[in-house]
């Protein structure tokens, strides 16, 4: 019974929602102000994020007459659940790689699909065609780019010869890093490309294209529900680094100094993220899907064979 | 309306643009608010893409007879609470399509068919500066 209220407290609080929130909005607000400085502006406050969601809270809750009402409410929340879960797996094994349970890593891979699936779950159900339209886009981002993410992931399960998040970190802590091997690194490479696909990030935004088809799956949420999405991929945006960091770079200890360099590693890729935002515009759907299942492919495959050659 | 509920929309509000038959001049305006030069979002006011998004509709030009019925409709869109902003002469009080025969009425009384208690801002101006347009949204969120 214990140990229940432990893991809820673990799911709510910390490493699960309030504390992946709180900090997924800061993130954002780091992003919208690298962005600022990258176009020589001021940029927003550093409360901005929090006054929007706050002021999101307080508008009123639109139901379109064309929408399917249930999905078109449950599927943020699901989303929302989904992203506090992966937080409190993630965030539970970097604390303590002795709580890890079998095949947990592909409990994240399965969950980390769960928030796409639920925007295009959204977008579908509020009856409008431009959310169709932004869903159906997604799905197609989504099949491109998991291919070469989980060839990725892969390469680290083999590299290591086991699927459990806590003894790649474990593996990690004796063996040095997994970035310091050639043949990671290029699977490091390619997870960071997932990374700005998985975000929704410009050059791959192409679901939520604001000019062309107005936030896509967004377009119809208003109010609460909106704001429950805008917390939803703040959070995303700590967990899917956090996940790079704990299978690629030793992980993201959390005592004492590691505390900073974790701080550190994780700005590092998140201000990456936002550079590549700003520096390259949307590509098509066509194109992103070539992309991934041609280029990004050939970099997973190749990250493989080399690590079966054993670099 | 209450303070609790326009408590955080000072803060961040979210601006909707809509032309209704204007030269497009003020709408230019409208977009050099949004360059680096100006910089809104250090105030919070960014460019949404959607009514259903937004807190504040900039409206510029007279109405025509022909964008009457979608200004409504994308008012009743807009989740309440919020601003219309008539931005120009124009959008306040017809300028200098007064009495012409392709026009239905400056913005307030169009807007006004669908809902008595909507909340207005004027801008005049042939076209307003970025300057005044950013100044009257301040005052605008301050009042209500």
């Amino acid at each position: 019974m214990e140990n229940m209220a432990l893991y809820l407290l673990a799911f709510l609080v910390f490493p699960g929602f309030l504390f992946t929130s709180t900090f997924g909005l800061v993130v954002s607000w780091i992003d919208r102000k690298v962005s600022a400085l990258v176009q020589w502006r001021v940029g927003p406050p550093f409360f901005q994020p929090f006054y929007d969601l706050f002021k999101l809270w307080q508008k009123e809750l639109i139901i379109p007459r064309n929408a399917k009402g249930t999905s078109f409410i449950l599927a943020p929340f699901i989303g929302l659940v989904a992203t506090s879960l992966l937080a409190t797996i993630i965030g539970i094994i970097n604390l303590k790689p002795e709580y890890q349970f079998v095949g947990d890593a592909i409990v994240i891979l399965y969950l980390m699909i769960i928030p796409p699936l639920a925007i295009i779950w959204g977008g579908f159900s509020s009856g409008n065609p431009f959310a169709s339209l932004g869903a159906s886009r997604e799905i197609k981002l989504m099949m491109g780019y998991e291919l070469p993410f989980i060839l990725a992931v892969a390469a680290v399960f083999f590299k290591v010869g086991s699927i459990s998040l806590g003894e790649i970190i474990q593996y990690q802590q004796v063996h040095g890093a997994l970035l310091n091997h050639p043949s990671m690194l290029v699977a490091f490479v390619v997870s960071l490309l997932w990374l700005q696909a998985k975000l929704g990030e410009i050059p791959f935004d192409i679901s939520e294209a604001e000019c062309e088809i107005m936030e896509g799956p967004f377009i119809e949420y208003s109010g609460p529900l909106l704001g429950i999405y805008k917390v939803m991929m703040a959070m995303l945006h700590v967990v899917c680094p956090w996940f790079l960091i704990t299978i690629f770079w030793g992980g993201a200890s959390m005592q004492g100094w590691g505390i900073l360099w974790s701080l550190l590693k994780f700005i590092f890729i998140i201000v990456l993220v936002v550079l590549i935002k700003n520096t390259n515009p949307r590509v098509r759907i066509d194109q992103a899907v070539k992309f991934f299942w041609g280029w990004v492919t050939l970099l997973a495959l190749i990250s493989m064979i080399l690590m079966f050659l054993g670099y | 309306m209450s303070n609790l509920s326009t408590r955080w929309l000072k803060k961040s509000p979210w601006v909707y643009h809509i032309g209704t038959g204007g030269c497009n001049n003020c709408d230019i305006e409208i977009l050099d608010c949004l360059t680096p030069r100006f910089d809104v979002e250090r105030f919070g006011i960014k460019l949404v893409v959607t009514p259903r998004h937004a807190d504040v509709l900039l409206v510029s030009g007279p109405v025509t007879y022909h964008i009457k019925p979608r200004l409504q409709e994308v008012y009743k869109q807009v989740p309440k609470p919020c601003v219309v902003a008539c931005i120009g002469a124009c959008a306040c009080s017809m300028g200098i399509f007064k009495d012409a025969y392709s026009v239905a009425g400056p913005v307030d009384k169009v807007i006004k068919e669908v809902d008595p208690n909507a909340i207005f801002v004027y801008v005049p101006g042939c076209p307003p500066k970025p300057e005044t347009m950013i100044m009257a949204l301040v005052k605008a969120l301050q009042k209500i």
